[in-house]
């Protein structure tokens, strides 16, 4: 059972209260990019053994979007934090790291 | 002039718990900055309480407010007052951003009452009902069973609990089934 606290509201919220947006921080290409960027902005997803991070909705609670970073094997959450950021936030990355040794943002994407 | 009615007439049923469906409540939905000044005063005007912390309810009599979200509170007031307090909110409000809608007849009301209401409410809701952990004057949104719902504790041994009417005969039926005579579990 996966449990996330939703950062908004505060509310520990049990995965069925919940609904999955699937991968996080990606990088919008529109008309004006290459087919093949576009193709992968659209199709191509990570789908990593490991540090995943996320999107997820607190649907039966607050409404609010949020992210998520967690790992897909072990199912520990590293932390949710804020839908208005574009890449997860220093504190997320810190506490990945020192879970994860060798961990790092840039080897992401 | 027709007679209102709530969902389920008052329908009652006494298991475990004493299930009713609390009959015709006056329910605003509010939205907006609640920490704005506007907001605040709007809401003490109207509503007669004060902004709810998160995750709070207020009530004084049947007037109230509870917290639904960062943006969002559930004003109550007496049903037939329902018009009148929209009126006075929205005026006190002005140009604020904000949004506020009577849903008094698109809600319904549920009281659970009883020693073993904990218990019923933890069949239903993947929520932590220990009493450490949810206590009165506290408001959970989530789901029971199939139906999104808000739940609250009037005291350690009354429930309120909130959803679309709808669905008020399934949250019914819900509730008299998880506290059917022979179901208890003494989790609580
Ligand atoms: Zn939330």
């Amino acid at each position: 059972m996966l449990i996330l606290e939703c950062p908004y509201c505060g509310v520990k919220a049990e995965e069925t209260e919940l609904h999955g947006g699937g991968e996080a921080h990606l990088v919008r290409r529109g008309p004006d990019s290459s087919d093949d960027a576009f193709e992968s902005y659209l199709f191509q997803r990570q789908n990593p053994k490991g540090v995943h991070f996320e999107r997820w909705r607190h649907a039966y609670g607050c409404g609010k979007w949020f992210h998520a970073a967690r790992c897909t094997a072990t199912l520990e959450v590293f932390g949710t934090y804020s839908a208005q950021v574009s890449e997860p936030p220093q504190q997320i990355r810190d506490r990945i790291a020192a879970r994860r040794p060798g961990w790092s943002w840039s080897d992401q994407g | 002039m027709s007679e209102p009615v709530s969902a389920l007439s008052n329908a009652s049923f006494d298991g475990l718990v004493h299930v009713q469906e609390a009959g015709l409540h006056g329910m605003i939905a509010l939205r907006g900055d609640l920490d704005s000044e506007a907001l605040q005063s709007a809401v003490t005007n109207s509503a007669g309480v004060g902004v709810p912390a998160p995750r709070t309810v207020v009530f004084d009599g049947a007037r109230g407010a509870a917290w639904m979200s960062p943006d969002e509170l559930l004003v109550f007031c007496p049903y037939p007052e329902a018009g009148a307090t929209l009126a006075q909110l929205t005026d006190a409000l002005g140009g604020a951003h904000a949004l506020a809608v009577d849903v008094s007849d698109a809600r319904a009301v549920f009281e659970v009452r009883g020693p073993r209401m904990r218990e019923v409410i933890a069949k239903l809701a993947p929520v932590d009902m220990s009493a450490a952990a949810f206590q009165p004057g506290t408001i959970r949104r989530t789901r029971f069973a199939q139906v999104a719902a808000a739940v609250w504790l009037v005291d350690d041994a009354e429930a309120r609990i909130v959803c679309f009417r709808s669905v008020a005969p399934y949250m019914f039926a819900l509730l008299c089934t998880a506290a059917a005579p022979g179901g208890e579990v003494g989790m609580f």
